[in-house]
């Protein structure tokens, strides 16, 4: 019985005089919510908020690069190749006489849409697994966990490399080979974290008013281990980044002429001696992007998991 | 002990297995045939490109590849390059000296700087080195390697031409490189150092041994330090897979030698044999670093036994 009254979604008169006493409290003690906890934790995080504001003026400027950027992104200057950075051109032009600013500010939509698409696969596809190998256990968690192992036996870009191998080199691919290769990063996480929480009373609490393991995996379980996965994300956009970069840069991922801040830098590469600025500005771009979702990861997770930033 | 290694061993077959069959039909069953590939460049007719299949054994059924290649993993034979006829082990071996110089000097720089920054932070906590350290440390987390290369190399080589630029001749070939390499693994071991210290310093037996008379030198060290070397040591372990990865890019950057170059011209001429090989070996070193690192947790932490 003590088991039921602790669970979240009770119904019947339980559940009214549950709600009328946490009511009435309320109206005593003014309690902040979670959200505005977790709000005003990560507000005392300065670099987190520089990292925020930062991330917030890049995703705008590359969504609005049409309106922003002084020329299409492969539009060809006559006259104007390898031009050192001036008021006319504020990051100069490359070989092809492109105005190195709007390809930076396009560039800047392919890198974050490959951050953003390849994580938001890879943590579906590895909360999936994760959660039915820490919940099932047995059989399922081994097998599933096996397959994970081997995953991590190529780990990071090496991984990504071989699924680009053999996929070819797009867009499209870039972002499968990424999020294929974070998804072992969120199977472990939401594994451990599903492990603790199949312990608890709530769920136990769940399944006695008759829940089915879909119900207590997606409505009781998933809710409450929900932060460490959302830090793992944020963190794991900015890694995506650079080995979506990393690929184009290695001439396996998104291809010259699009606008792709790997790519503009594998060019430069060739002009360094003379034109450093063709190499030095999109790199600078990754920089600052991967830093500013790194500065908010950071902060994220000392707002939203402060036990797991402090250990 | 020897027990516990020759459970790791066994345990690591299924995985290196199953790397041998993901990568292996990943291969076969996804778009690209390589005996086209091969010849697409000569314009070989479609009679030509069936013999070459048929010579590359790419006509037998899959299980038949497949066990032939199992077979042949199991005999020490990776297959041929496409390419060049050069056997995968032989192209790997020649390779893989130049690999191991740039990881092993990588992982030196990621070592001692790393630990040097994060015990310095630790015990000057709050203090301006500290606030340093770990501004530099987050810049290194964030900072794409191939760009870092660069801009040492514009800086070093091209400006000051202090340092060659590419190549792999020596050891003044090796710096750059592995100081690019070696910078992001030190900003990561700096703040698991500074982290694992500032936590064990607040210990009862730091306390007990301060209060014992012991030197402070004798404290960090022999105290703190190994004891913050366990979780360290498991990142350090993790980090040489990374460092692996890391060496495809800073090869083709300063253009070196090396097993990862080896890979990227592999996987832009889809010489499947060298991809398959390549990726086999990097799971093999991987998995015994890892291996590695978990004996070396009995000789950090005497409580760790592995009967």
């Amino acid at each position: 019985m003590i088991k039921s009254s602790q669970s979240t979604d009770i119904e019947g008169p339980a559940a009214d005089t549950k709600q009328r006493t946490t009511a009435s409290l309320d109206t005593f003690i003014e309690r902040p919510s979670r959200r505005a906890s977790i709000w005003r934790q990560f507000q005392r995080h300065p670099g987190a908020m520089a990292g925020g504001c930062i991330l917030l003026v890049l995703v705008f400027a590359s969504v609005f690069a049409n309106l922003i950027a002084p020329y299409e992104p492969s539009f060809q200057i006559r006259g104007a190749t390898l031009q050192a950075p001036s008021f006319q051109h504020f990051f100069g032009t490359d070989q092809h006489g492109r105005d190195i600013f709007s390809r930076t500010l396009y560039g800047g939509r392919i890198s974050l849409r490959i951050g953003l698409i390849s994580v938001a696969l890879a943590a579906s596809f590895g909360t999936l697994l994760g959660a039915l190998a820490g919940y099932y256990g047995n059989w399922v968690d081994a097998v599933i966990m096996r397959f994970i192992d081997m995953l991590l036996a190529l780990p990071g870009i090496l991984l990504a490399l071989v699924i680009v191998a053999v996929l070819g080199p797009s867009v499209t691919n870039v972002m499968v080979a990424v999020g294929v290769s974070a998804v072992p990063a969120f199977s472990r996480v939401v594994r451990g974290s599903m492990l603790a929480a199949r312990e608890e009373v709530y769920v136990d609490a769940a399944r006695v008013i008759g829940c089915n393991d879909r119900s207590i995996l997606g409505r009781h379980i998933l809710p409450n281990i929900v932060s460490p996965i959302i830090v793992l994300a944020t963190l794991n956009i900015a890694t995506a980044i650079i080995i979506g970069a990393s690929l184009s840069f290695l001439g396996v991922g998104v291809q010259p002429p699009t606008a792709e801040w790997g790519s503009m830098l594998s060019q430069g590469r060739d002009y360094l001696r003379g034109q450093w600025w063709i190499a030095t500005f999109p790199g600078l771009a990754i920089f600052i992007t991967v830093l500013s979702i790194n500065l908010l990861g950071d902060g994220l997770r000392e707002a939203l998991d402060p036990r797991a930033s402090h250990s | 002990m020897l027990r516990y290694v020759g459970g790791r061993i066994l345990a690591s077959i299924p995985v290196l297995l199953g790397v041998a069959t993901i990568v292996f039909f990943m291969m076969r069953v996804l778009p690209g045939d390589p005996a086209k590939l091969m010849m697409y460049e000569t314009g070989a007719s479609a009679e030509e490109i069936e013999v070459l299949r048929s010579q590359l054994g790419l006509d037998d059924p899959l299980y038949i590849q497949y066990f032939d290649y199992l077979k042949s993993i199991v005999r020490g034979d990776l297959g041929q390059s496409f390419y060049t006829k050069q056997s995968v082990v032989t192209m790997l071996a020649e390779q893989l000296p130049a690999t191991i110089q740039l990881a092993v000097a990588s992982m030196a720089i990621s070592t001692i700087v790393g630990v040097s920054l994060g015990v310095l932070s630790a015990i000057r906590r709050g203090s301006k080195i500290d606030t340093v350290s770990m501004i530099v440390a987050f810049a290194g987390i964030s900072l794409p390697s191939f760009w870092l290369g660069l801009m040492l190399m514009f800086v070093f080589s091209l400006k000051l031409g202090i340092l060659p630029a590419v190549g792999t001749d020596g050891l003044r070939y090796l710096i750059l490189p592995a100081i690019t390499l070696g910078f992001g693994g030190a900003a990561i071991i700096a703040r698991l150092v500074r982290s694992s210290m500032l936590d064990i310093l607040g210990r009862e037996y730091v306390v007990t041994a301060r209060a014992k008379g012991v030197s402070e030198s004798r404290v960090i060290l022999k105290h703190v330090l190994r004891n913050a070397m366990i979780p360290t040591v498991t990142v350090l372990g993790l980090q040489f897979g990374y460092l692996l990865g890391g060496t495809v890019v800073i090869e083709t950057v300063f253009a070196r030698q090396g097993i990862g170059r080896m890979a990227i011209i592999a996987i832009t001429g889809k010489d499947f044999n060298v991809i398959q090989g390549w990726a086999l070996f990097i799971a093999l070193i991987y998995i015994i670093v890892n291996l590695l690192v978990d004996i070396s947790y009995a000789w950090l932490d005497p409580r760790v036994r592995y009967d």
